[in-house]
């Protein structure tokens, strides 16, 4: 059974196609980083698989099920969908921003079994001590942070995370990527997140998917067969020497390279 | 091999028992003192009622009152005159009142919450210039569209002030229902209407301007059962409808994408809360004129008290809306008795001081 099947994928905004044939297949809970240049479409391919955009050609399929015959609804059951933090005022406390992750699971009251869920959230990103703080008073981390709590309240099986480690600091950055990886790896969750930061990528991906323009995969595969030399000159113009840290992928960044402006 | 810290974090997020701290228990305690905020705003309503029914040139005290008004509901009339005063005169004004208050508090919150923005009340669509276009035409010029005699000014209002929403949800339908889209087109033609309702009052006489500026007054004088039930069958159904959406207005304040990703149409559901909300709004400046700053202010204080969870939020602004309007009207019917001075300027007078109060004393950020 696959979780996540893609075949000849094509999507876009009107009548400009953004990702072009893509295809690859998730057959067990794993963690998987999206990477590329900026505009590549990593954000867009989230979207797709998320429901949120409708492929013009291609299949996509949820479970084995086509995604089209899910209602967004049903989707949220099984996607829990971070998007990345956007400057959207949000009124309200961070448990009551939490709690609304449980939107498709609830009913009109908050149960006790919402209160715990919500709890555990907070407690798994320590953020419990802000629980009744306004979300608009916290640090763009924090508040990543919070966002992350609310993806994993859903009790998704996948989850879907545009650039989570954006805006935290190093410590947190590594907690998050971390964390997410002993989930993954604990609770049979796929996590599949868009990142800029290769090197967490490399450390913690069990298969990175890396993205070339005009919004294609370059190559799918563990760090080890995609955190290269050659990959990252081809894709991001950028020179580098890839050391070894006990066995992952460590791209020490060198100088930038002259690139035709169709892959710029 | 992860480390001990994140094997903690998921080992809290995996085990299934849960030892709760003082902040979880804090939000059922919060829960509670909603409720009972509401509950108080609500005897509030009752009583400030109960005292409205003794103003007037004919002494009726505080008890006997709602003898008299009982007495009516149950069909044993003791005096007629009192009962006439009660039920046919004093009755109708606050319940005027009484739904004009709910009614353009929860317009504000609704508007607050769909477009993101503080300064959005129940005249954010426009609705308020399309009234006081469609009233000055039927007073100034006879110009009534749906010709009922004695309410032509009213329909007229009524008609006219939802001209403003239906340009907006054209211009939503065509380049997405994004709060600043919907508030530009709003402002726009806003001003189209301002400007043609004072192109008109430089044309009439004195006597017709006089006019026009009693009916713009925000009041809730010449009020009659049949405006109360005309006025309740769209502020209640509203209420009913905004609160039926309320767990989706909540999902929508933490940004259209992950509202979607959720399953909730954003534009939508932020074009079916506009509608309603214009529809509840015209329904009351058209029988009232314009009240201002209930729709401003009270979704503002009770969010102070009760929060932002819009199942808390709405039908604290409706009970909170409705003392603050009955008890404006209180006010202005007492300061200088036997004169009054309408309800809208009483509500801007108090509204205003409160509202600088807020900002000074907050002491969390709300917006």
């Amino acid at each position: 059974m696959a979780i996540i099947r893609l075949e000849n994928m094509c999507c876009g905004y009107g009548s400009r196609t953004i990702l072009h044939d893509i295809s690859f297949t998730v057959e067990k809970p794993e963690y998987i980083c999206v990477v590329g240049p900026n505009g590549v479409g990593k954000s867009t391919l989230i979207r797709t698989l998320n429901g949120l955009l409708k492929p013009s050609s291609g299949i996509i399929e949820l479970n084995d099920r086509p995604l089209a015959s899910y209602t967004q609804k049903e989707v949220a059951k099984i996607v829990g969908y971070v998007p990345v933090l956007n400057s959207d005022f949000n009124i309200m406390t961070v448990l009551e921003t939490v709690l609304i992750g449980r939107y498709s699971h609830q009913r009109w009251r908050t149960t006790q079994g919402d209160l715990d869920i919500a709890y555990k959230a907070l407690q798994a990103m320590e953020i419990e001590d802000l629980a009744q703080c306004m979300f608009n008073e916290l640090s763009a981390g924090q508040k990543q942070k919070v966002s992350i709590a609310r993806g994993l309240v859903q009790e998704p099986s996948v989850l879907m995370l545009d650039e989570p480690t954006a805006n935290l600091d190093i410590r947190h950055q590594v907690y998050v990527s971390a964390f997410l990886k002993e989930l993954s790896e604990r609770t049979q969750i796929t996590v599949f997140t868009v990142s800029h930061d290769l090197n967490l990528a490399s450390k913690y991906a069990d298969r990175i998917i890396l993205m070339e323009r005009p919004g294609k995969i370059c190559a799918i595969g563990t760090p080890q067969e995609i955190i290269t030399r050659s990959n990252i000159r081809r894709v991001y113009g950028v020179d580098c020497t890839i050391s070894d840290d006990m066995g992952t992928p460590h791209v020490v960044l060198q100088d930038v390279l002259e690139v035709s402006l169709d892959r710029r | 091999m992860a480390s001990p810290i994140i094997t903690k974090a998921v080992d809290a997020w995996v085990n299934k028992e849960v030892t709760f701290k003082e902040e979880m228990q804090e939000y059922r305690r919060s829960t509670f003192l909603k409720l009972m905020f509401i509950a108080v705003c609500a005897v509030g309503v009752v009583l400030v009622a109960g005292y409205t029914l003794t103003i007037g040139d004919y002494p009726i005290g505080f008890w006997h009152s709602y003898e008299v008004l009982w007495g009516h509901l149950t069909g044993n009339i003791a005096d007629e005159t009192e009962d006439f005063i009660i039920w046919k005169v004093r009755t109708p004004r606050i319940m005027t009142g009484v739904i004009a208050g709910i009614g353009l508090a929860i317009c504000g919150t609704v508007m607050q919450s769909i477009l993101k923005n503080p300064l959005a009340d129940a005249y954010a669509t426009g609705v308020s210039s399309g009234a006081s276009f469609g009233a000055t035409l039927a007073i100034a010029m006879g110009f009534n569209v749906v010709g009922i005699g004695g309410y032509a000014i009213v329909a007229n209002a009524f008609v006219f002030s939802l001209i403003p929403v239906m340009v907006i949800l054209a211009v939503a339908k065509m380049r997405g229902a994004s709060p600043v889209t919907m508030i530009m087109a709003g402002i726009a033609i806003m001003y189209v209407f301002n400007a043609t309702t004072t192109l008109i009052k430089l044309s009439v006489s004195e006597a017709t301007l006089a006019s026009i500026f009693d009916w713009s007054v925000g009041s809730l004088d010449n009020s009659s059962w049949q405006q109360v039930y005309i006025m309740s069958l769209f502020v209640l159904s509203g209420f009913v409808v905004m609160q039926l959406s309320s767990r989706k207005l909540n999902v929508l304040s933490t940004g259209d994408e992950s509202a979607k990703s959720i399953g909730i149409n954003s534009n939508r559901l932020r074009m079916l809360c506009m509608f309603v909300v214009s529809l509840m709004a015209a329904s009351i400046v058209s029988f009232t004129g314009m009240i201002g700053f209930i729709g401003l202010v009270c979704p503002h204080i009770v969010r102070y008290i009760v929060g932002s969870d819009n199942r808390f939020l709405i039908p604290a602004s409706a009970a909170f809306g409705a003392v603050l309007l009955t008890a404006a009207d209180v006010i202005g019917r007492t300061v200088i008795a036997p004169d009054m001075i309408p309800v809208g300027v009483i509500t801007s007078f108090i509204g205003g001081p409160l509202f600088l109060w807020l900002i000074i004393k907050r002491k969390k950020e709300v917006w």
